[in-house]
């Protein structure tokens, strides 16, 4: 027997749970015709192109300002929403407060509400002569038109990832720890730092990797309130779509090739991260 | 650290602080679950709190703990007044039923917790840490685990090294709530064994929380039995047993028959039968005879026993269940019997070894 044959036996090993064979191919067909194939497409298109004049594209400053505003501005406000979608999932899942169950459909609205109408709202709120961006201007923050207007509706679009994923964790974890942890001794700040948040990093790395993703990809809320200056507050998605208005199809590709790059490896560094987490603090 | 002490008196060689609570008042909501409890504890007693769930056990625990604010009362340590301590400032060992250990921590960093938590002043060097979990790892039976997450332990493992946790900080009390509820028998019972043999060795004062007589009585030198929010009795196992104060403490502790009685003109009478028994008290008019099983003999019915007739008869481990319907009364209560001559149908007499009158009615027929 091959030792190819032996490794599909063990693929097959006789389950009390049938439907392997049949899940596992739907399983790679939907991926393959959903997911790999316009990526496929994507990338067969790009390495027409060549190496050396998608690196040229890359470089070019306009590009290269654009890429690092959108994965610089959303690793920030995924790192935001990790801090902020935490106290909110605490809050949700540990107190009984009135109006707690409307507070709970609130944290979705992100998800449902057309991008768009977000950024609208936004740009309404913040400039300077919105309900926020008056005051804010007053102490000389401007938010409306500038990275920072970036950052406020990439938060806003990732909180949910974060929310989501890390309060049924949160419901698992006892309040018998927490007792425990002050018989012992320790102070309040001790029990959540060591106590409580640990068993939380791999949920909130699983939280920030989505809010992330998200980010980057994010297009109609950032385009209304970013301002969309060139080497300022331009995101490289607005540039992809500002190349095909030009008809610069090649140079449309190579920028989605080089966002589908970076994106693949940070999101590949936080996988690995939380699968060390997991080990390190535990199954989730 | 533990070390056995030699043989003395119970109240002599005690470690840890003695304990006592005042009048404790607790509600929650509208719902009262301790009213005004009154406790003593000695110097290194081993007390438990016995009683149903819902009767204020687990809450009179928390409180001693100071996980649970009294509504009023004082709870002392060493005659000092510690109602507004602090959970931290207690030094208190808690081991709750379900562990509560921390998951992301080793065997190791779950027992050292307690001390690298402390403020760097009062914090062990490093090595003085790792020498008292090698040692408390060693008491409970657990060295050379130091290295595992407490989801590659067993139940009683984990238990014992929630044991370990709360040892470590040198607690003034050990507080064990329910602390083998979550086990299976076998491992239950080794537990208890090594409680027990803990205790006598380091003569901590502990109290731990159960709904388990037999552990109750098995373990502890007092038993308190608490009911809805109030304490029963207090005594030593061998008091309750014997002397119980109330019916509910009767019927409580061990197996027991209620039978109906009415008294008139000072003579008692079951279904009409009279019967020699202490009045205590106890006026005319309907009360209530608790019975062991053991202490009902069957014999020739005559002059000194209940007339009955026996109904079915059940072979048990230890001997035989005898149904006997006593005349005149409508429910049949249930003799134990190592041995049993009569038939089904047969008609005998009841020899009552021991009888306790408690005022009462019997409200439902169990």
């Amino acid at each position: 027997m091959t030792a190819a044959a032996g490794r599909l036996r063990r693929l097959k090993a006789p389950s009390a749970l049938p439907g392997f064979g049949i899940a596992f191919g739907y399983t790679l067909v939907y991926l393959g015709l959903i997911v790999l194939l316009p990526l496929g497409v994507l990338i067969a298109r790009a390495s027409g192109i060549g190496i050396s004049s998608l690196l040229a594209i890359a470089l070019e400053p306009r590009v290269a300002a654009a890429l690092r505003t959108s994965f610089g501005i959303s690793l920030a406000a995924a790192v935001i929403d990790v801090v902020f979608g935490g106290l909110v999932a605490w809050v949700l899942s540990r107190y009984r407060f009135p109006g707690r169950n409307l507070l709970d459909a609130f944290v979705d609205l992100p998800f449902a509400l057309p991008t768009a109408v977000a950024g609208i709202s936004f740009a309404a709120l913040y400039s300077t002569n919105g309900w926020l961006g008056g005051p804010l201007a007053a102490l000389g923050i401007k938010v409306a038109f500038t990275p920072l207007g970036i950052l406020v509706a990439l938060v806003f679009v990732g909180l949910p990832f974060v929310v989501r994923t890390v309060e049924p964790l949160i419901g698992e974890l006892e309040r018998e720890l927490e007792e425990a942890s002050a018989t012992l001794g320790a102070s309040r700040l001790q029990t959540v730092w060591r106590v409580l948040i640990p068993p939380l990093v791999p949920a909130l790395l699983t939280g920030m990797a989505l809010a992330f993703a998200r980010a980057v990809g994010e297009y109609g809320s950032v385009i209304f309130i970013a301002g969309n200056l060139p080497y300022v507050s331009e995101i490289a998605p607005l540039l992809i779509v500002v190349k095909l208005e030009e008809y610069d199809y090649a140079g449309a590709i190579c920028i989605a090739a080089i966002m589908l790059a970076i994106s693949f490896v940070i999101l590949l560094a936080i996988n690995l991260i939380q699968a060390w987490s997991r080990r390190r603090f535990g199954g989730v | 650290m533990v070390t056995p002490l030699p043989e003395q008196a119970p109240t002599d060689r005690g470690a840890g602080s003695d304990i006592r609570v005042a009048a404790i008042a607790k509600g929650f909501g509208n719902y009262p679950a301790l009213h005004g409890v009154d406790l003593d504890i000695a110097r290194g007693e081993l007390v438990a709190l016995l009683g149903p769930s819902g009767s204020g056990k687990t809450t009179l625990l928390r409180i001693i703990a100071g996980l649970e604010r009294p509504d009023s009362g004082t709870v002392m340590f060493d005659g000092e007044d510690a109602t507004g301590l602090r959970v931290q400032d207690r030094r208190v060992g808690l081991v709750f039923q379900h562990y509560a250990l921390f998951r992301h921590m080793t065997v190791y960093g779950n027992v050292a917790y307690g001390l690298r938590v402390r403020a760097r002043r009062r914090r062990p060097p490093r090595a003085v840490i790792r020498e008292r979990v090698r040692s408390l790892l060693d008491l409970v039976q657990l060295a050379g685990f130091e290295d595992r997450y407490p989801a590659q332990l067993s139940g009683g493992q984990r238990q014992r090294v929630a044991l370990a946790r709360a040892l470590a900080i040198e607690p003034k009390v050990l507080l064990l709530d329910e602390p083998f509820g979550a086990l299976d028998a076998k491992v239950r019972k080794d537990l208890r064994r090594w409680l027990r043999d803990f205790h006598r060795a380091s003569g901590l004062t502990t109290i731990f929380v159960t709904h388990d007589q037999d552990e109750a009585m098995e373990i502890a030198d007092r038993v308190a039995v608490l009911n809805e929010g109030r304490i029963e009795q207090v005594g030593s196992p061998d008091d309750l047993y014997e002397r119980p104060a109330s019916p509910f403490v009767m019927s409580f502790i061990g197996e027991t028959v209620a039978v109906e009685v009415v008294t008139r003109n000072g003579v008692a009478r079951i279904g009409g039968q009279r019967i020699n028994t202490a009045l205590d008290g106890i006026g005319d008019g309907p009360s209530l005879l608790y019975l062991r099983p053991g202490e009902i003999s069957i014999t020739a019915p005559g002059p000194g026993t209940l007339a009955g007739r026996v109904g079915a008869i059940r072979r048990t481990a230890a001997g035989y269940r005898v149904e006997v319907a006593i005349d005149g009364l409508a429910a049949a209560i249930d003799v134990l019997a190592e041995k049993v001559e009569a038939k089904p149908g047969d008609r005998i007499g009841l020899a009552l070894a021991r009888t306790r009158l408690f005022p009462g009615e019997l409200r439902s027929a169990s």
